[in-house]
């Protein structure tokens, strides 16, 4: 056990076990995005309320479902590297906040223009959506703390803070449509009791879930590679991948 | 024949006959592929960007490395 975690702060080993991952893991991701892309959009029925404008749903909930899951992960990263001085794990979330963002905005968006047709607006202020809007600039935050920085080590205690501190929304991201009135609709899925759509609509949408899940660890691998490689410019095994030239 | 009853019961369930209907959505296919091209473009830089990102260092670093292994003779080439 302990010896793993002594691999892990090894950049050479964690570059190497990132690639190895991102070989299978990234073609998984791809076909379980095309199959749940096509079950959505073409083998589902339209919902009967809102037509086909529900086939957003597919895009939507998967990547703000990743994006308040990422935060997690953001913020635990930041956590160790805070308490532990773990360089790898400044690494990780540094890694975490432009996916993280990137998800927002989608789901941002995505919802916005579902609303259009839905409610008849591209935006209200409620308290599921402003507190999205908030998980954006906390993302958008920690990825401008980090360039604010000359000196990596403040950036990377500044950006933890950040993160630890922004734990605080996503309880609230996640309660807000039973908290507040909002013209939002309550969670679909439910872990405890039934879920309110219908399993024909449901797979698909897991589908999608899993690989949104892929998609942001491969997100994330790629960018600890390339985080990694800029950061250990002087030692010989970057100098030796440089030199490898199509290799690597 | 697995294969066969496979494709038909796909068929079967296919809710778009044509792709005018796939495209046209009954009316809410300016949302719907909207949100799918804006979402496409987003994940795709979002892979593209560190694979090159990586790759323009290290070929920075590669060109770096070999101008310092042959720095004097290139040098006396240049001059």
């Amino acid at each position: 056990m302990w010896s793993f975690f002594h691999k892990l702060g090894s950049p050479p080993w964690l570059f190497g076990i990132a690639g190895s991952i991102l070989r299978w893991l990234l073609p998984i991701t791809l076909v379980a995005l095309a199959v749940g892309l096509v079950w959505g959009l073409l083998f589902t029925h339209p919902d009967f309320r809102q037509g086909n404008s529900y086939r957003i749903i597919y895009i939507h909930v998967p990547a703000a479902v990743v994006a308040l899951a990422g935060y997690y992960v953001m913020a635990i990263a930041g956590a160790v590297s805070l308490i532990w001085k773990m360089k790898m794990a400044d690494v990780a979330m540094k890694a975490c906040a432009p996916i993280g963002a990137a998800l927002t905005f989608i789901a941002l968006v995505t919802g916005s223009i579902w609303g259009k047709p839905t409610w008849g607006t591209w935006w209200v202020w409620d308290a599921r959506i402003t507190s999205m809007l908030i998980l954006l600039f906390l993302y958008l935050g920690v990825v401008a703390l980090y360039e604010a920085y000359d000196n990596k080590e403040a950036a990377s205690k500044a950006c933890a803070v950040l993160s630890l501190v922004g734990t605080v929304n996503i309880p609230i991201i996640y309660k807000s449509v039973d908290w507040w009135y909002s013209l939002h609709q309550p969670a679909s899925i439910k872990f405890t009791g039934e879920s309110t759509i219908d399993a024909s609509m449901l797979y698909p949408l897991l589908l999608m879930i899993v690989a949104f899940y892929g998609l942001f660890t491969c997100c994330m691998l790629l960018n600890m590679r390339a985080e990694l490689v800029e950061r250990e410019a002087r030692t010989n095994w970057v100098r030796k991948l440089a030199g490898a030239g199509a290799r690597r | 024949m697995i294969l066969q009853a496979w494709l038909a019961r796909l068929d079967q369930n296919l809710y778009f006959r044509s792709v005018d209907s796939l495209m046209d959505m009954d009316g809410h296919g300016a949302f719907v592929w909207s949100a799918y091209l804006i979402a496409g473009l987003v994940l795709v830089a979002i892979v593209v960007v560190p694979v090159r990102r990586k790759r323009k260092f290290l070929d920075r670093l590669a060109g770096e490395l070999k101008r310092r292994e042959g720095g004097p003779k290139a040098m006396k080439e240049g001059d």
